[in-house]
């Protein structure tokens, strides 16, 4: 980039490169994740068998209200901890994070475009863990598109904190071992904003909608500061 | 220069921390409720404060350190977060002792105060593994910045989040208007609060004079016996200070 007499003009052509680079490593990962289908079937299945485990550990076949809310909370952020864990794998072994930092592009988009292929993946695992613990579990399915809502939320801010852990965790040595680590006191605040709306949507009479209007702003308010956080942080995590 | 400012700082901690405790056990009334079992508030709660704002300033030097790229500031974000967490050890003690004197039990689940600096100490006890984690020091100081600044970010909203999910068992001494402390008590509590900010600041400020000094030493017996000079095994994940960290923290 040239000197600043046209800084103006050329941070517009840096903003609209980040935006084509968002575009083509979001369709790249998409791409790749169809073709090799190594992160969503697998944290489907582990939703799946979590919950057969949960319904033994519990020793319940019906579920509902708070313990439901918090046996599909923790399965959704443990399941989502497996594709954290391998977001930015493929960047590190093939060389994606040389390319992005000699790329005339933000290092931010390199992490917007990850945080939506995480909301991707995490969107398609609800999609079929969600009925799959219905089925399992509760007696009314009612509850289960405003529940879908609220783990929508949920999904913004894991992606938006899983991202800024992975990147960190993709360059260090105890990769496996730091993901979680970092990440699950990080999303404490969620899983109890998340759980408190769910309770409930999920009773057992029925959904109620009393109440649950501060959890999601609660979870409004995590996922756009660490939305900000991330914008703030993200291109040092590229340096080198 | 620097030798005298500590020792200042050290007398002004050791005097304030000593007025304060005298005023503890000779001034500040008896509470009528809970007893001799109260004085241990003077403790805990300048504690946990002092280990909050410790995080927060942590968090400071790390934007500060992000921006400018200079390793004085990743040094004080460093032991800022060292000796905050220290305090948090000291802050979960005292909270359980306390639990455990007027509630019963060392642990109460219903404790929104106790139970996010909790979730907040978990949190900040990862930063030495993460450190240990990656080798290249440049890249640890970045990324330990990084999460210290979305860190400092979670602390207030994880203390919104548990606050509003429990139930209101925690004392809020502050939080009547009309004042729930007796003037008495939060002058004592005031003085105490004041002398473990001051004893704070003067660890961190003697750890960063030790890890600067004996950077010196090293660069100084490298200089006199040139490469032959094998450095002591130093800590892999403790930042490397420059002479400058030292001054006082700003």
């Amino acid at each position: 980039m040239s000197g600043g007499r046209d800084r103006g003009p050329d941070r517009g052509r840096r903003r609209g490169h980040s935006l084509h680079a968002f575009r083509a490593i979001l369709a790249k990962d998409l791409r790749v994740e169809l073709r090799t289908l190594q992160s969503v079937p697998a944290m489907a299945l582990f939703g799946v068998t979590t919950f057969v485990l949960f319904r033994y550990g519990l020793d319940r076949t019906k579920l509902s209200g708070g313990l439901a809310a918090g046996v599909l909370l923790a399965t959704v952020l443990f399941a989502a901890i497996l594709a954290i864990n391998r977001l930015f794998v493929a960047e590190r072994d093939e060389g994606g994070f040389d390319a992005i930092r000699l790329a005339p592009v933000d290092g931010t988009a390199l992490g917007g475009a990850k945080a939506a292929a995480l909301i991707v993946y995490l969107v398609v695992l609800e999609a079929i863990t969600l009925p799959v613990f219905a089925l399992f579990f509760l007696d009314s399915w009612a509850g289960l598109a405003p529940v879908a809502g609220v783990l929508a939320l949920a999904d913004v801010g894991l992606a938006a904190t899983g991202v800024l852990v992975s990147a960190i965790a993709a360059n260090s040595r105890a990769r496996d071992l730091l993901v979680p680590l970092v990440l699950l006191p990080l999303l404490i605040p969620v899983m109890i904003a998340a759980a408190n709306a769910a309770e409930p949507l999920l009773a057992a009479q029925g959904p109620a909608y009393g109440g649950i209007g501060k959890w999601v702003g609660v979870l409004a308010l995590y996922d756009m500061t660490f939305i900000a956080v991330g914008f703030a942080v993200y291109d040092f995590l590229l340096e080198d | 220069m620097k030798v005298p400012s500590l020792r200042a700082l050290s007398i002004a901690t050791i005097l304030c921390l000593g007025a304060g405790f005298t005023l503890v056990f000779f001034y500040a009334p008896l509470d009528a409720d809970q007893g001799f079992v109260q004085k241990i508030f003077y403790l805990h709660v300048p504690l946990a404060i002092c280990s909050l704002a410790g995080f927060m300033i942590a968090g400071v030097h790390a934007i500060r350190h992000l921006r400018s790229g200079d390793p004085v500031h990743d040094a004080r974000s460093y032991v800022s977060i060292h000796l905050s967490v220290i305090f948090g050890v000291g802050v979960l003690l005292t909270g359980s002792i306390w639990a455990h004197a007027s509630w019963g039990r060392w642990w109460v689940w219903d404790e929104p105060t106790l139970v996010s600096f909790l979730i907040v100490f978990l949190l900040y006890a990862t930063y030495y593994p993460l450190r240990y984690a990656i080798e290249d020091r440049d890249r640890q100081a970045r990324y330990a910045s990084v999460f210290a600044i979305t860190a400092g970010a979670f602390v207030p909203l994880n203390f919104l989040a548990v606050r509003m999910a429990q139930s209101l068992v925690h004392p809020r001494v502050f939080a009547t208007t009309s004042g729930g402390l007796p003037g008495s008590m939060l002058f004592t509590f005031l003085v105490c609060l004041a002398g473990m900010a001051l004893l704070w600041t003067c660890l961190v400020c003697f750890e960063l004079a030790a890890k600067s000094a004996s950077a010196k030493l090293s660069r100084l017996r490298r200089a006199l016996e040139g490469e032959t000079y094998a450095a002591p095994n130093r800590s892999r994940i403790a930042p490397s200070v420059p002479s400058r960290a030292a001054s006082p923290l700003t």
